[in-house]
C-alpha cells in the first residue's frame, strides 16, 4: 500500500524550488492544482488567516515592477499566517549598483524561509536557486518562465471545463516576449492541449514550434478562434528595447479579440487575461466583461495556487500532509 | 643546448612525419634528424609525444592595459604556454585602446619583460575602435603591430573598411573583423533558434555574422586586400570564405575551439556559455568540422576572453561576452576533431602553426636556422582539466572538471622552455 503510494503520489518535495513549469510532471501539476481547490474555497471564508506558516518569513524579491504577483503572493503568504519582507525594485540598493547575488545574499541572512523572485532577467530565480539553501519561487523571469500564472490558469481551465485533458487553447499576441505563453505552452501541453498561437508573424516564429507537440501558428485571428475551447489574450507592449514598435492601430485592426471574433470559438469557449489589461487595445471591454471571461476568477485562483506553493514549498509538510484549510473549515 | 629526443616530429611547412631529434641551440633549432648526439645538451625526451612547430594563437584578450583585475600579459601568457602556444597576438580592446603606437610600445615592452609567449599585438583599425577615423596604422607596426581589427565590435562600415583595407594592404597588413551586424544581434546574449526561445534568452540571428561577412568580401575583392574573418560560426559565413578563395581573393578565416565542440543547444544559465559570437546551431557546427578538414578554415584561435569572477557571477543578460581558452584548445582539437577521425594530426597542427602563420604572412616551420619555438604535446595524455588551477586571472570556461585525452607536454619559446607539464610521463 505504502509502495504504492510512493510511486502515483506526486511529490511536490523533490523539486524543492518552483522556477518553472517545464520541469514539472502532469502528476505534480495535477497534484498543485488539487491542494490548491480547498484554498479556493477558503477565500470566501470570513475569518481568512490561517496559522500554518505561523512564525515562517517569506521573502518577496521583486526586481521588476509588479503589483497583482506581488500582492498576491503577500495576500497568499498573511493568510496562510506567514510574514514577508518585501524588497522593490525601485527602493532597492540594485540602484545603487549592487549585484543580484549580494542583495540575495543580504536577504537570506534576515533567514527567510523561501524566498519568491520576480525579475527581468530570464534564468535569475534559477540563478538565485544555485547559490540558496531555501526553497525559490519563480514569480516571472524575463522572457522565460510565469509558472504561478500557468498554474492558476489551469486551475480556472479545469474549474469551467472539468479537465485539462485534449482541449483547443488558443494564445494570441506577442508569443516571442511572453513568459506567461512559455509557461502556459509547457502546462498545458502536460495534458495533450492542441495549441494555436495567433499574433503578427515576428511575435509567433517557428521556433515556438519546438516548445511542444502539437503547436500550429496562425497568422489570421479568425482562424486561430475555430474550435477553441479557451482563449488567453497576452497584454501588449508597444514599446520593446532593440525592435522597432509595430502599429497598434494595426494589432487593433487584426488582433483585437472582439465579440464578433470570439463567436468564431466554440460557443463555451472562455477567455483569459493574465492582466493588467489595456481595453481596447488586445482586448474589447465588451469581451472583458463578457459571460466568456474569467479574468477575475483568474485573480482569485492565483492566491489559492500560491498559498498551496508556499504551504509545501516553505511549511515543509510532506506532500500526504492533512491539508490546512480542509481542517479549519471541516 | 637543447636535445628533443624521440618525439614524433609533425612539421606541416614540410611535410616531416617522423621519429626524429631536434637539436636548439641558443634561440635557433641547429639541427633536425635521426640520431642527433649533443653530449652537451640538456635532453628533452619527447618519446610518445608529438614535436610540432610552436603554436600560434591569432585571437586572444590579455586585458593590460587597463584591466589587469581579470588578466595580465604575465598570468595570461602564462596560460597560453600551458596550452602549448608560443605566441600570442593580442586584440586592441584593452583600456586605453591599443590604436596608438604608444600603447603598443607599452605592451611590447611588458610583453619583453613579463611574458612567457612571444606576444604580437593586433593594432586597433579605428581611432578608439569607433568606427570614424583610421587609427595610427603605420606608427603601430613600427611598434610590432601584426594586424589590425576593432575587434569586439564589426569595422562599422562598408566605407571604413575600404579604406582601412586599402591602406593596410600597401602597409602589408592582414585587416581582421570581427563581423556582426549590430543592429540585428543588438540585445541578444545567445544564438537565435529552438534554444533561445526555450530559455526566453534574447537571440542573435546566424544571419547576423555572415550579412557582415559578405560585406567584407565583396571590399577584399574591390580593393584585393588581405581579410581574415576572426571566430568564424556559421554555414552561412563559411560558404563565403569558401567562395572567395576559390576566386583567388585572400581571404583567410579562424574557428574557435568552443565554436567546435559545443553549440547552442548546451547553453544554460551559466555565464560560462555567453560569448560573442554565440554558440551555434548544431548545423551551424556541423559545417564548421567540414570547413576545418577540408581547409576552407585557416586555423584554430582561442578568443581567449577572460572576465573577473565578479563580472560572471550575475544574470545571464548582464554578463560579459567571452570565455577563456589558452589551455582547453589543443586538447579540445584532439578530443573533437583528430581522436573522432575528422581530420589528422597534421592537420591539426598545420591549423595551429603554418596556419595562422600564414595569415600574418610569416614562416612556421621546424627547421635549422628557424626561431626555437616549439610545441611538444601528446595525443593521448589523460588528464582533468581544473579552472581553479589556471594560471590565467579568470575562471570564466564552460569545460571545467572536463576529461580530456590530449594535453601539452612542454612549450619552448626561443630556446628557453617555458612550460613543462608537471608529472608527464612523457617530459624527461
Amino acid at each position: 500500500m505504502n509502495e504504492v503510494r510512493l510511486s502515483t503520489t506526486p511529490v511536490l518535495q523533490r523539486p524543492r524550488h518552483l522556477l518553472g513549469i517545464e520541469p514539472l510532471t502532469a502528476e505534480q501539476i495535477t497534484f498543485i492544482l488539487d491542494q490548491a481547490k480547498p484554498f479556493q474555497e477558503f477565500q470566501r471564508h470570513p475569518l481568512k488567516k490561517l496559522a500554518t506558516l505561523r512564525g515562517k518569513t517569506v521573502a518577496l524579491a521583486f526586481f521588476e515592477p509588479s503589483t497583482r504577483t506581488r500582492i498576491s503572493f503577500a495576500t497568499a503568504a498573511a493568510r496562510l499566517g506567514a510574514d514577508t519582507m518585501n524588497l522593490q525594485a525601485e527602493s532597492s540598493s540594485l540602484k545603487k549598483g549592487e549585484s543580484l547575488i549580494d542583495t540575495v545574499w543580504t536577504l537570506e541572512a534576515m533567514r527567510p524561509d523561501g524566498i519568491v523572485i520576480r525579475h527581468s532577467a530570464s534564468g535569475a530565480p534559477e540563478f538565485i536557486a544555485r547559490r540558496l539553501e531555501i526553497p525559490v519561487l519563480n514569480a516571472g523571469d524575463g522572457t522565460h518562465e510565469h509558472p504561478t500564472q500557468a498554474l492558476l490558469d489551469a486551475l480556472t481551465i479545469r474549474d469551467r471545463k472539468g479537465h485539462l485533458e485534449g482541449l483547443n487553447v488558443t494564445i494570441l499576441g506577442d508569443i516571442l516576449h511572453s513568459r506567461v505563453a512559455r509557461s502556459n505552452i509547457h502546462l498545458l501541453s502536460r495534458f495533450g492541449a492542441r495549441l494555436t498561437l495567433c499574433g503578427p508573424a515576428m511575435w509567433i516564429p517557428k521556433e515556438l514550434e519546438c516548445l511542444a507537440p502539437n503547436i500550429r501558428r496562425v497568422s489570421r485571428i479568425e482562424e486561430a478562434m475555430q474550435d477553441a475551447d479557451v482563449v488567453m489574450v497576452l497584454r501588449v507592449q508597444s514599446e520593446r528595447i532593440n525592435e522597432p514598435p509595430i502599429s497598434m492601430d494595426d494589432y487593433i485592426l487584426r488582433y483585437q479579440l472582439t465579440p464578433e471574433r470570439l463567436r468564431g470559438a466554440k460557443p463555451d469557449a472562455i477567455v483569459l487575461h493574465p492582466g493588467p489589461i489595456i481595453r481596447g487595445l488586445e482586448i474589447d471591454p465588451a469581451v472583458a466583461d463578457g459571460p466568456q471571461s474569467c479574468i477575475l476568477e483568474q485573480v482569485t485562483n492565483g492566491l489559492a495556487v500560491r498559498m498551496a506553493l508556499l504551504f509545501h514549498l516553505v511549511s515543509g509538510a510532506p506532500p500526504d500532509a492533512p491539508h490546512p484549510a480542509k481542517e479549519t473549515s471541516a | 643546448m637543447i636535445l628533443i629526443t624521440g618525439g614524433r616530429v609533425l612539421d606541416p611547412a614540410s611535410g616531416t612525419d617522423a621519429i626524429s631529434d631536434v637539436l636548439i641551440d641558443g634561440d635557433r633549432i641547429a639541427r633536425a634528424g635521426a640520431g642527433i648526439s649533443a653530449p652537451d645538451a640538456e635532453v628533452l625526451n619527447a618519446a610518445g609525444s608529438i614535436v610540432a612547430p610552436g603554436f600560434i594563437d591569432l585571437h586572444c584578450h590579455l586585458r593590460e592595459p587597463g584591466q589587469e583585475i581579470s588578466e595580465t600579459i604575465e598570468t595570461g601568457t602564462r596560460a597560453a604556454v600551458a596550452g602549448g602556444f608560443t605566441a600570442v597576438c593580442c586584440m586592441p580592446n584593452t583600456q586605453p585602446i591599443n590604436d596608438n603606437a604608444a600603447v603598443t610600445r607599452s605592451i611590447v615592452d611588458r610583453a619583453a619583460t613579463a611574458a612567457h609567449a612571444r606576444v604580437w599585438p593586433i593594432g586597433a583599425a579605428s581611432v578608439g575602435s569607433k568606427g570614424e577615423a583610421l587609427a595610427e596604422i603605420a606608427g603601430m607596426q613600427d611598434a610590432g603591430i601584426v594586424a589590425v581589427s576593432d575587434d569586439g565590435r564589426p569595422i562599422a562600415t562598408a566605407k571604413l573598411m575600404r579604406q582601412v583595407m586599402e591602406y593596410c594592404n600597401s602597409l602589408g597588413l592582414p585587416v581582421i573583423d570581427h563581423c556582426e551586424d549590430t543592429s540585428l544581434a543588438a540585445g541578444g546574449v545567445m544564438r537565435e533558434g529552438p534554444r533561445s526561445i526555450r530559455l526566453g534568452l534574447k537571440g542573435i540571428p546566424a544571419a547576423s555574422e555572415s550579412i557582415c561577412v559578405g560585406r567584407d568580401v565583396e571590399v577584399a575583392a574591390l580593393t584585393g586586400a588581405r581579410l581574415h574573418i576572426a571566430h568564424l560560426s556559421t554555414r552561412a559565413s563559411l560558404d563565403y570564405v569558401r567562395a572567395a578563395k576559390a576566386k583567388g581573393l585572400a581571404v583567410t578565416c579562424e574557428v574557435t575551439p568552443h565554436h567546435f565542440s559545443l553549440i547552442d543547444e548546451d547553453v544554460v544559465y551559466d555565464t560560462a556559455y555567453k560569448m560573442n559570437p554565440p554558440l551555434a546551431s548544431r548545423d551551424d557546427r556541423d559545417a564548421l568540422l567540414d570547413g576545418l578538414a577540408d581547409g576552407t578554415v585557416d586555423a584554430i584561435a582561442t578568443d581567449h576572453a577572460p572576465h573577473h569572477p565578479a563580472s560572471k557571477d550575475v544574470e545571464f543578460d548582464r554578463a560579459p561576452f567571452g570565455i577563456t581558452g589558452f589551455e582547453t584548445a589543443i586538447a579540445l582539437g584532439l578530443s573533437e576533431l583528430v581522436h573522432t577521425k575528422r581530420i589528422s594530426l597534421m592537420r591539426l597542427v598545420e591549423l595551429f602553426t603554418t596556419g595562422p602563420a600564414r595569415v600574418l604572412g610569416i614562416e612556421r616551420k621546424l627547421a635549422p636556422k628557424s626561431p626555437a619555438d616549439i610545441t611538444i604535446f601528446s595525443p593521448d595524455h589523460e588528464w582533468t582539466f581544473r579552472a581553479a588551477d589556471s594560471p590565467s586571472r579568470s575562471r570564466n570556461t564552460p569545460f571545467d572538471g572536463r576529461e580530456f585525452r590530449g594535453a601539452p607536454i612542454a612549450t619552448i619559446v626561443a630556446g628557453r622552455i617555458v612550460y613543462r607539464r608537471p608529472t608527464a610521463a612523457a617530459s624527461a
